[in-house]
């Protein structure tokens, strides 16, 4: 019987030769990540073992990312702990403000994620690096105190959807229309301790970037890990940034899969998801008249050059609504500067929208754009349940980059069309 | 060693932004985070819960972010354990590391109304509504987990392989 990618990296990761769905393993991790949320509190249980030093001082990446640059104090205690424990360990990998980026875009782009690895991180969206091949999965902050000590984590194998996406995307339609639709489908809980094997023809026509939003989001239907497996758009993206090996897996053609779900994209519009649940999908021409205060531009899902070219291409030459507020966060400090070279900064600013250093922020309820009471955002990240920006009485709209772009300047859910 | 309380009911998809709002994530402290447990699901929660009470909810429970935060506010907050139709995969996983008892019974998530009395026993999974007479069965646990859970959660298991130099 043939093993998927997911059974196969799970395995080579165990030392056997094979797995089944269901099976409890010991997994040998390679990079264990954390931010300033979730690592001061894995490194204060790590240090109730009393070991002087972590498993691999390489293999572990400290981001603080959440309240940075730093909100207020209590974050400012948290960022310093965060800092501390990296000197204390002489932790490789810790990022500070101005050399960091949102982790799941920062990971990437420095290669410290590759194909094939076996990655956990104190974040539920580290499920993001499956786009490159690799296991990848979110846990908690006792997980990462356990992995940091002994360089094993358990699993239990998941079993495996397999998505197929047919067709040609039509224009405006992203990685997140298609990642929305497909949660829209199976539900918040679709793909509950599963993973999400994505593939077809327009997966193998999609950007990294693209592909990084879909792994991003599979948690949001309650997967285990999203994957991909890797092909030459990949390797593109992972040669010129490996300092290390790595190894390139591939399912079986008569691998088991609990599902297939097939998808025809040529038919499928621009998709936003509605408050207070990612899987309250509709297709943005059935949106009907929302009108919006803010729009976010940014996040681990939608921080990344394709997404700010895009909004740039919408926003170039007009106005943001003078009801809107409209902040765009590149996710990293290079896609920051890459911005500023091709003059999508100056086309955002211009246009009379924010343009922030990579911060988690406003994503996650944090700062750097909070909603009033009765506020309503569209934003290009991935959680929109109660209270997720700010007041629990206000809404949060998921959409993509175009959409969101073309809402800053309507000052209503709006779709490209209707602006250019 | 069992489980008795009286029990809240909450509704499908509880996420762990209505568990605990990133808004009070700049500490984790557990008596800080107590103070704000489920409160954007329900804002009187964390005055009227006692110690031992027990959280009943539909589907899904404790989807979205990987924050320990939201197991750990649930634990200071006195909740002796939390009975859903299903759990979403992170906080389970979380609820068993830190030691917070945890039954899935889609059975048990309906059938219980909220103020019902029940008593719980961890070992078998058994959940008995003291209220109503009637007993429910939740999926029993894994070998492996039960281990886990017998050591006092992850951090224990591990602090034996490390004395044992296993690590
Ligand atoms: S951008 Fe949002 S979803 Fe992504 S890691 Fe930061 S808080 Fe989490």
């Amino acid at each position: 019987m043939g093993m998927t990618i997911t059974e196969k990296i799970l395995a080579d990761h165990a030392g056997l030769d094979g797995v089944e769905p269901g099976q409890l393993i010991n997994a040998r991790v390679d990079v264990v990540l954390g931010n300033d949320i979730t690592a001061p509190l894995a490194f204060k249980e790590f240090e109730q073992l009393g070991l002087d030093r972590v498993f691999d001082r390489d293999k572990i990446v400290l981001v603080p990312d959440h309240f940075t640059p730093n909100k207020d104090i209590k974050s400012a205690e948290q960022a310093r702990a965060l800092k501390e424990y990296a000197r204390r360990y002489q932790i490789t990998n810790y990022f500070e403000v101005g050399r960091m980026g949102i982790e799941h875009c920062l990971l990437p782009e420095k290669g410290l994620v590759l194909p094939g690895d076996v990655v956990i991180g104190a974040d539920s969206h580290t499920c993001t690096y499956g786009a490159l091949g690799a296991f990848a999965t979110g846990v908690g902050s006792t997980d990462m105190a356990a992995a940091m000590a002994t360089g094993e984590v358990w699993f239990k194998v998941p079993e495996t959807i397999k998505l197929v996406y047919h067709g040609k995307l039509p224009r405006w339609v992203s990685g997140k229309d298609l990642i929305l639709h497909t949660i829209g489908l199976i539900g918040v809980d679709g793909a509950r301790y599963m993973a999400m094997e994505f593939t077809g023809e327009a997966i193998d026509n999609l950007s990294m970037d693209g592909r990084f939003t879909m792994a991003n989001m599979a948690i949001e239907a309650g997967g285990k890990n999203g994957i991909i497996a890797p092909d030459e758009t990949t390797l593109q993206y992972v040669r010129e940034r490996a300092g290390r090996e790595y190894k390139v897996y591939q399912s079986d053609p008569d691998a088991r899969y609990a599902r297939v779900i097939e998808i025809d994209v040529s038919k499928l519009e621009p998709v936003v998801s509605f408050p207070h649940l990612p899987e309250n999908t509709r297709f943005v021409s059935q949106a009907g008249h929302v009108d919006i205060h803010q729009v976010v531009i940014g996040s681990c899902t939608n921080g990344r050059m394709e997404d700010l070219r895009v909004a740039a291409e919408i926003l170039k030459g007009k106005k943001v609504h003078p009801d809107v507020r409209a902040i765009i966060i590149p996710g990293t400090q290079a896609i920051y500067m890459q911005a500023i070279k091709e003059g999508l900064v100056e086309i955002f600013v211009e246009a009379g929208a924010a343009v922030s250093t990579p911060t988690c922020g406003p994503c996650l309820g944090g700062h750097m754009g909070i909603l009033a009471k009765g506020e309503r955002a569209v934003a290009t990240t991935n959680r929109n349940f109660v209270g997720r920006m700010g007041h629990p009485e206000s809404e949060v709209y998921l959409a993509s980059p175009a959409v969101a772009a073309a809402t800053a300047i309507a000052g209503r859910i709006a779709g490209p069309g209707e602006v250019l | 060693m069992k489980l008795y309380g009286k029990t809240w009911k909450f509704g499908n998809d509880v996420d762990t932004d209505a568990i605990i709002p990133a808004r009070y994530l700049s500490t984790s402290d557990p008596a800080e985070l107590a103070k704000h447990c489920m409160e954007d699901a329900d804002p009187s929660f964390p005055q009227k819960v006692q110690p031992g009470d027990i959280i009943v909810a539909g589907k899904n429970f404790g989807c979205g972010s990987s924050r320990e935060h939201a197991p750990i506010a649930i634990k200071a907050a006195g909740v002796g354990a939390v009975i859903a139709a299903s759990f979403a995969r992170i906080f389970y996983r979380n609820a068993i590391n830190i030691g917070l008892p945890i039954f899935e019974s889609p059975e048990a998530a309906e059938a219980i109304q909220e103020g019902d009395v029940v008593q719980l026993d961890p070992a078998t999974g058994t959940v008995h509504n003291v209220s109503r007479g009637e007993t429910y069965q939740a999926t029993p646990f894994p070998e492996f987990m039960r281990k886990l859970m017998e050591a006092g959660g992850l951090m224990a298991y591990v602090a034996e392989r490390v004395k044992k130099g296993g690590a």
